[in-house]
């Protein structure tokens, strides 16, 4: 155990502590949609005032790269949760291997995305004030490009974190840390692992496939 | 015996130390720095608004210095004054328990917090900023002060009171002591519990908020820039939704304070256990859908300022069954004149103009009239001054014997709360008066018609000053030579006070079990008829 054993002893039981981290983990979960929240209220209050804008502007999203990447992070939910249940039934090997998919799909979510920020840069499909895009006429249009990167660039920087946790989790398991009697780390990165493929389930359609 | 203060020693056991009491007290005196902070520029404004013209600085200099002082007092003093430092301190206590939910979590968010407040204030020695505690758009995009330095610090402590919020949520859930049920829960504790929903709910949409401005600033989104198609207009929609629930973050955990001191020092039970405990929540949730009042001048339609301006009106409901709650508490109760109980007076004084003035400025006719006028300065400064930084010194002198172990002086403090007292109307009563007449605010200038006024408020925040440089003398020299504390000086009946003061390293010898309500105040003197029975 890593956790202080000066002020473990706050709690009554690992049950407790345990429903109190789940809890927790839920409430973050609540900010980390407020604050998503109000990219989407922006992306809902433009879109429903130059909603030819955002038609013409969404053309030039890559949708197969989009669906690609979408089906990547469903994946890599279902390897997620087969590395929590592995953990509870204290089958340490097939945690560390699903583990390591989840950050392998996570990786190659980020390769994808590498590629469109890439074709992106290049035709000039920048946000507001540096986009010089010469194809896409609607004066407006430099707007979608800002929140298309804002949201997926915030969205981005929560798979890195969720990277970092992975891997985190991966070296802990190895170690022989977690098993039926504690897996709270696993349980509450998982949580947050969904969430971030949630968001990624949202943007796809908003981005990608306006009518 | 060990307690807290002497558990382990040395500067290096405080930075590290996961106890919540010291980290509230790390918070405490880091609050405090700030306060004076912010307050050498409060009084360098009204010095600045001493006459009319240049008084001792240029426009451009006095544009910083107001925002400094916003920004400080909001940001790093008033948001984290109750919450986080005696919060912290208290609330684990309170609820019998050894710490907070995540005492790593816990004293992560006091660096979150440092860092924060070191990357803002690190604009004072760059080009500073300019744009108000406010930063509204578009002039917050254009400015080339080093304005996205406070964004970038404000957005990091942000996290801060998200962490804290939440630590307190869980807190309150999972470790009540035995027999701690909801309807036995000290009142302190309810509105903290509302101020951390509030923290939980509104801070993220402000971390947003200013994360796009700092973009906005950094590489032209134009989200906010009508240049582009952007909305200004927008940002302030964003940002009062986080600010003006913010405005109770700041006055629901000074409404716990004054609901603790008023019982234990009226010798009754408190009136209205229920009532004031739900109106938190009432109050809570009543500031998520107020936020235009701030904009009934920004081209907000006609509908939506009305919608806004009668849904604003509801505040005064919740906020006036404590007020009456209070009243109701005292009535006939053998009322006790310690300090604590001075600064709850003073509070509900001030409290009470600051709320009705505020039902003025939710009439929109009014508030059209006194918009962006000193009448709005003094409003908000009875509310966040009056209001919280009172019911702060009356948690300061409540909980002081149990922080250290030691008693105020109760004759300096009576000085310098009518020091306070006399000082605070001196210095905002005025402007209530300038702002009726039409003195804008955030102005370096004015007319010379408003100068007596505005000298009668100048000399009052000398009185305020002195006040609180009075204040942190003797408490002080209290803190380190006071007379000895006995563990419940105040015959209280919550379970801070039943354990040593100051408390062991673990808060209590035995784990406490609660057989009772903790308002049960019985006074002999007191004739059975005024105290209402339990509820
Ligand atoms: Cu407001």
């Amino acid at each position: 155990m890593t956790t202080t054993h000066h002020h473990a002893h706050h709690f009554a039981s690992a049950n407790d502590e345990f429903e109190a981290a789940k809890q927790g983990m839920w409430v973050f979960l609540v900010t980390e949609v407020l604050m998503f929240g109000g990219l989407f209220v922006a992306y809902g209050i433009f879109r429903g005032l130059y909603p030819d804008m955002f038609h013409e502007a969404h053309k030039f999203l890559a949708v197969n790269m989009g669906a690609t990447n979408t089906l990547v992070l469903i994946l890599s939910s279902i390897t997620m949760v087969l590395a929590v249940t592995a953990t509870q039934r204290g089958r340490r090997d097939r945690a560390v291997l699903f583990l390591v998919l989840t950050f392998l799909l996570a990786g190659c979510f980020l390769v994808v995305k590498y590629f469109e920020y890439a074709h992106k840069f290049h035709e000039g499909l920048l946000p507001g004030g540096y986009f010089v895009n010469q194809e896409l006429k609607d004066p407006k249009a430099p707007l979608f490009f800002s929140l298309y990167f804002v949201m997926t660039g915030l969205h981005m920087v929560h798979v890195l974190v969720g990277m970092g946790l992975i891997a985190w989790l991966f070296r802990r398991t190895a170690r022989g840390e977690f098993g039926p009697q504690y897996y709270t780390p696993v349980e509450l990165v998982g949580f947050y692992w969904h969430f971030v493929d949630l968001v990624w389930i949202y943007l796809f359609p908003l981005l990608y496939l306006v009518g | 015996m060990h307690d807290y203060l002497t558990h382990t020693r040395g500067l290096r056991s405080w930075l590290t130390t996961l106890d919540h009491k010291r980290i509230g007290l790390m918070y405490l005196f880091t609050v405090l720095a700030f306060f004076l902070l912010g307050g050498v520029f409060a009084l360098l404004i009204r010095l600045e608004l001493f006459g009319p013209g240049r008084t001792i600085m240029d426009a451009a200099t006095y544009n910083k210095i107001f925002t400094y002082h916003g920004a400080i007092m909001v940001f790093m003093v008033i948001i984290p004054a109750i919450p986080a430092a005696i919060g912290n301190f208290i609330l684990p206590m309170m609820l019998g328990a050894k710490d907070v939910a995540f005492p790593r979590l816990n004293l992560a968010s006091y660096y979150i917090f440092i860092a924060g407040a070191l990357v803002a204030s690190s604009a004072l020695f760059l080009r500073g900023a300019d744009t108000g505690w406010t930063f509204y758009t578009p002039y917050s995009i254009r400015t080339n002060t080093t304005a996205t330095l406070v964004l970038a610090g404000a957005f990091i402590m942000g996290f801060s009171s998200i962490l804290t919020g939440l630590n307190f949520i869980i807190s309150i859930h999972k470790l009540r002591a035995p027999g701690l049920s909801w309807s036995r829960l000290p009142l302190f504790l309810w509105a903290l519990y509302a101020t951390s929903i509030i923290q939980v709910l509104a801070t993220p949409v402000l971390a947003i908020t200013l994360l796009l401005l700092v973009f906005e600033r950094l590489f032209r989104i134009g989200i906010f820039d009508p240049a582009i198609g952007g909305d200004p207009v927008l940002f302030q929609h964003f940002f009062w939704f986080y600010s003006h629930p913010a405005v109770y973050i700041m006055i629901l955990p000074a409404m716990g304070v004054i609901s603790e001191v008023i019982p234990v020092f009226s010798r009754k039970p408190i009136f209205g256990y229920k009532a004031i405990a739900y109106s938190s929540f009432g109050i809570a949730l009543v500031a998520f859908i107020v936020w235009g009042h701030h904009m009934f001048v920004s081209g907000q339609s006609e509908l939506a300022n009305f919608v806004f301006s009668l849904l604003t009106m509801f505040v005064a409901v919740p906020t006036g069954v404590k007020v009456f709650s209070w009243v109701a508490t005292m009535y006939r109760g053998r009322i006790r004149f310690n300090a604590p109980m001075l600064y709850a007076f003073g509070f509900l004084q001030l409290f009470t103009i600051g709320g009705l003035t505020g039902v003025f400025l939710a009439t929109l006719a009014i508030n059209v009239h006194v918009t962006d006028t000193y009448f709005v300065v003094a409003h908000f400064h009875y509310v966040m001054v009056g209001g919280a930084i009172m019911a702060l010194m009356a948690g300061l002198h409540y909980w002081f014997p149990k922080f250290w172990g030691r008693m105020y002086p109760e004759g300096p403090a009576r000085v310098s709360f009518a020091l306070l007292l006399a000082g605070f109307n001196l210095t905002f009563f005025p402007q209530f008066i300038l702002g009726s007449q039409g003195m804008p605010r955030r102005y370096w200038d004015y007319l010379p018609e408003y100068t007596m006024l505005n000298r009668v408020s100048t000399a009052g925040s000398w009185f305020l000053a002195a006040g609180f440089v009075y204040a942190a003398v003797y408490l002080w020299r209290a803190m380190r030579a006071g007379e000895p504390a006995p563990a419940n000086p105040w015959e209280a009946n919550t379970l801070e006070w039943q354990t040593a003061s100051p408390p062991p390293h673990d808060n209590f010898a035995t784990a406490p079990v609660v057989t009772d309500w903790p308002y049960e105040y019985r006074d002999p003197l007191v004739p059975a008829s005024a105290s209402r029975s339990l509820p």
